[in-house]
């Protein structure tokens, strides 16, 4: 499908009445072209379906809400990210959604029935106020999966397992687990007793591993030798399996909480790599990705060649509180669009064929060739009275000829014509 | 393969005997070549020659998976997207405000000139004074002197351009020294690899440290 409706950078420098920027689109808004259109739409169906096929329902959120409901639980990132309006009805502060997650939550706390377990995906565009640097976006296309009422490993397990799946059905090969659990940092912070300011401080150091910074900090904060240690043990806390001992040779001091945290890290680690032996597992004790809900198990897959991770998750307990009924939680997210430009997609049947076109005739057999053709799947285009276009312009690869009283289809020759 | 960004000139040559000391030598000396991707002794070890505010882009784009920068530019770059494990102690300076020798005698609103736009601007906020910041991209010692600017906020190693030019170095912003930054993605999927570099060079730093006492 290369090639077909692909406009070159020279034609469009050519074209007239670029004086005025009236064609220019805001700063991480992009359109998608038709190969890639194509593409993604494909991608769309494929993730879509195999999240049917495990039971996850897909759900439609609205595009824009009131911001009360959509901040709910998720502090301050999500409040900077999204755009807001006055709704002229109400009254009231509206947001564009800038992440899903929540809204689905909301939608599992108001509409699920207690005991039941509910599995929930979606899949939209969300806009965000400020461009994401990697990706010079700010309207990602977020697709996910969620997994409510149920409190054990299996359920972090089950997303994991759903998570590389869909990578696997994106195309995308040589993915990197990486696997954390905020609960040890939790304990940690709240075991130092720590105000609100000190611990954003620590919590910012840790997130760039900052380890000279870490001990400016811990001098500064007088924690106590014991916390100090376990501190400065968690920021070195990452690399292979054998990070689980060492945290529970480092973190030894830790309260229960901590401990139970990295018994369900070691579970879910364990059962993953059981039913994924090839795949690379990492472990990083001081990863806290969407440390303000997450309450358990975090983790995201690495692909080499991008700089940071392409799909992430983890467990929110207590996000349907505010929504008046908090059920266990686990799920994941990523961009369909980074998902579609990394993954190899074998062409579909329709590429492979080929598109057909038809001359502009009018006899009833043509009409009825054309609609049996449209039936079995072709695409067929109709030529239009009078145009000049070749049938290879328009990327066909086949045409149909009226050869003896019946119409047939034929090959169009492939190197005459623009490309 | 691991790519490690650096730029050219004081940071790169007192990285080059921590480098030395984790096991990495350039083949090529980028001050007599044009290449901008420089090998080195080791086969899976190679070298990027880039701008010093360029380092942090290309080590979150993961274009680079180490890269070694100055904090000046790290702090001008913004805190997210990458991990700073080590303090590698080379190209020790200050950044400072400086003003012509004997005050600022200006009645309108405080106007800085820096390369340093968001450092300056979040310096001035915190002590509670409204700024204009003007950004330039060199000879910010001029500015004061022509009338642009109040005052300049900029790295100071000697003080002898500020003093050349009747400059005087004043409140301290923040010690500066060059970090090993590492790419998110490149710490998890090559981490043998990253870490064995990072502990090198952490002992190489620590022992530099000791003759320097």
């Amino acid at each position: 499908m290369s090639g077909r409706n692909a406009v070159s950078i020279a034609d469009h420098m050519t074209r007239p009445s670029l004086h005025d920027d009236t064609w220019l689109l805001p700063e991480g808004i992009e359109e998608i072209l038709p190969d890639d259109a194509a593409r993604l739409e494909r991608m769309r169906r494929e993730v879509l379906d195999l999240f049917s096929t495990w039971g996850y329902r897909l759900v439609v959120t609205p595009l824009i809400e009131f911001m009360d409901s959509l901040l709910t639980g998720t502090g301050h990132d999500l409040d900077i990210k999204t755009f807001k309006l006055i709704d002229q009805v109400s009254g009231r502060l509206l947001g564009v959604r800038a992440d899903m997650t929540p809204q689905v939550a909301r939608i599992d706390a108001r509409h699920s029935e207690e005991g039941v377990p509910s599995r929930m995906c979606y899949l939209g565009t969300v806009l965000h106020t400020l461009n994401d640097r990697l990706e010079s976006s700010r309207s990602p296309m977020q697709v996910g999966a969620e997994l409510y009422g149920h409190a054990g490993g299996a359920s972090d397990l089950e997303v994991v397992a759903l998570m590389l799946e869909m990578l696997a059905v994106a195309g995308i090969s040589s993915v990197h687990l990486d696997l954390g659990h905020v609960g040890i940092y939790r304990s940690l912070a709240a075991a130092a007793g720590l105000d609100s300011i000190t611990e954003r401080e620590l919590f910012e150091i840790l997130q760039r591993k900052a380890r000279p910074e870490l001990g400016e900090w811990l001098t500064a904060a007088a924690v106590t030798p014991t916390v100090a240690d376990q501190f400065a043990a968690l920021i070195d806390l990452n690399g292979g399996v054998e990070v689980l001992a060492q945290a529970r040779q480092r973190l030894a001091a830790g309260d229960g909480a901590l401990h139970r945290a990295l018994d369900e890290l070691e579970s879910i680690a364990h059962a993953v790599q059981r039913r994924f032996p090839s795949l690379p597992i990492h472990f990083d004790l001081a990863e806290l990705r969407g440390y303000h809900y997450q309450t358990g198990v975090v983790f995201a897959a690495f692909v080499p060649g991008y700089g940071r991770e392409i799909a992430r998750g983890g467990r929110y307990d207590d996000i349907g509180r505010v929504f008046g009924h908090a059920r266990p939680a686990t799920g994941f997210s990523a961009d369909l669009r980074v998902l579609a430009r990394l993954g190899v997609q074998t062409p579909a049947g329709d590429d492979l064929q080929g598109t057909v076109f038809a001359p502009s005739v009018e006899d009833e057999s043509l009409h009825s060739e054309i609609r049996s053709l449209r039936a079995a799947g072709r695409t067929v285009i109709c030529e239009l009275p009078g145009q000049a276009a070749s049938p290879q312009a328009m990327g066909c690869t086949h045409r149909l000829e009226s050869r003896a009283g019946a119409w047939q289809l034929t090959p169009v020759a492939e190197f005459d014509g623009p490309a | 393969m691991l790519t490690l960004a650096v730029s050219k000139g004081r940071i790169f040559e007192e990285a080059l005997p921590l480098l030395a000391a984790a096991g990495v030598v350039p083949t090529v000396d980028p001050d007599k070549s044009r290449k901008l991707i420089i090998p080195t002794n080791r086969e899976d070890v190679q070298l990027l020659i880039v701008r010093a505010s360029d380092v942090p882009t290309y080590v979150e784009y993961g274009a680079a998976d180490l890269g070694i920068a100055g904090k000046d530019a790290l702090l001008e770059y913004g805190p997210e997207g990458l991990y700073e494990p080590l303090d590698l102690n080379i190209a020790r300076c200050r950044l400072m405000t400086a003003a012509p020798v004997g005050g600022i005698a200006s009645r309108r609103r405080l106007r800085v000139a820096t390369k340093y736009v968001r450092t300056a601007q979040g310096y001035f906020a915190r002590r509670g004074i409204q700024a204009d910041i003007i950004k330039l991209y060199g000879s910010m010692e001029l500015a004061p002197l022509v009338g642009l600017a109040d005052c300049i906020v900029d790295l100071v190693d000697t003080g002898n351009t500020l003093r050349a030019n009747g400059l005087e170095p004043r409140e301290l912003i923040m010690e500066i020294s060059s970090r090993l930054v590492v790419n998110k993605a490149a710490m998890k999927m090559k981490h043998r690899a990253v870490c064995a570099i990072v502990d090198l060079l952490g002992q190489a730093v620590a022992r530099q440290g000791m003759h320097s006492e």
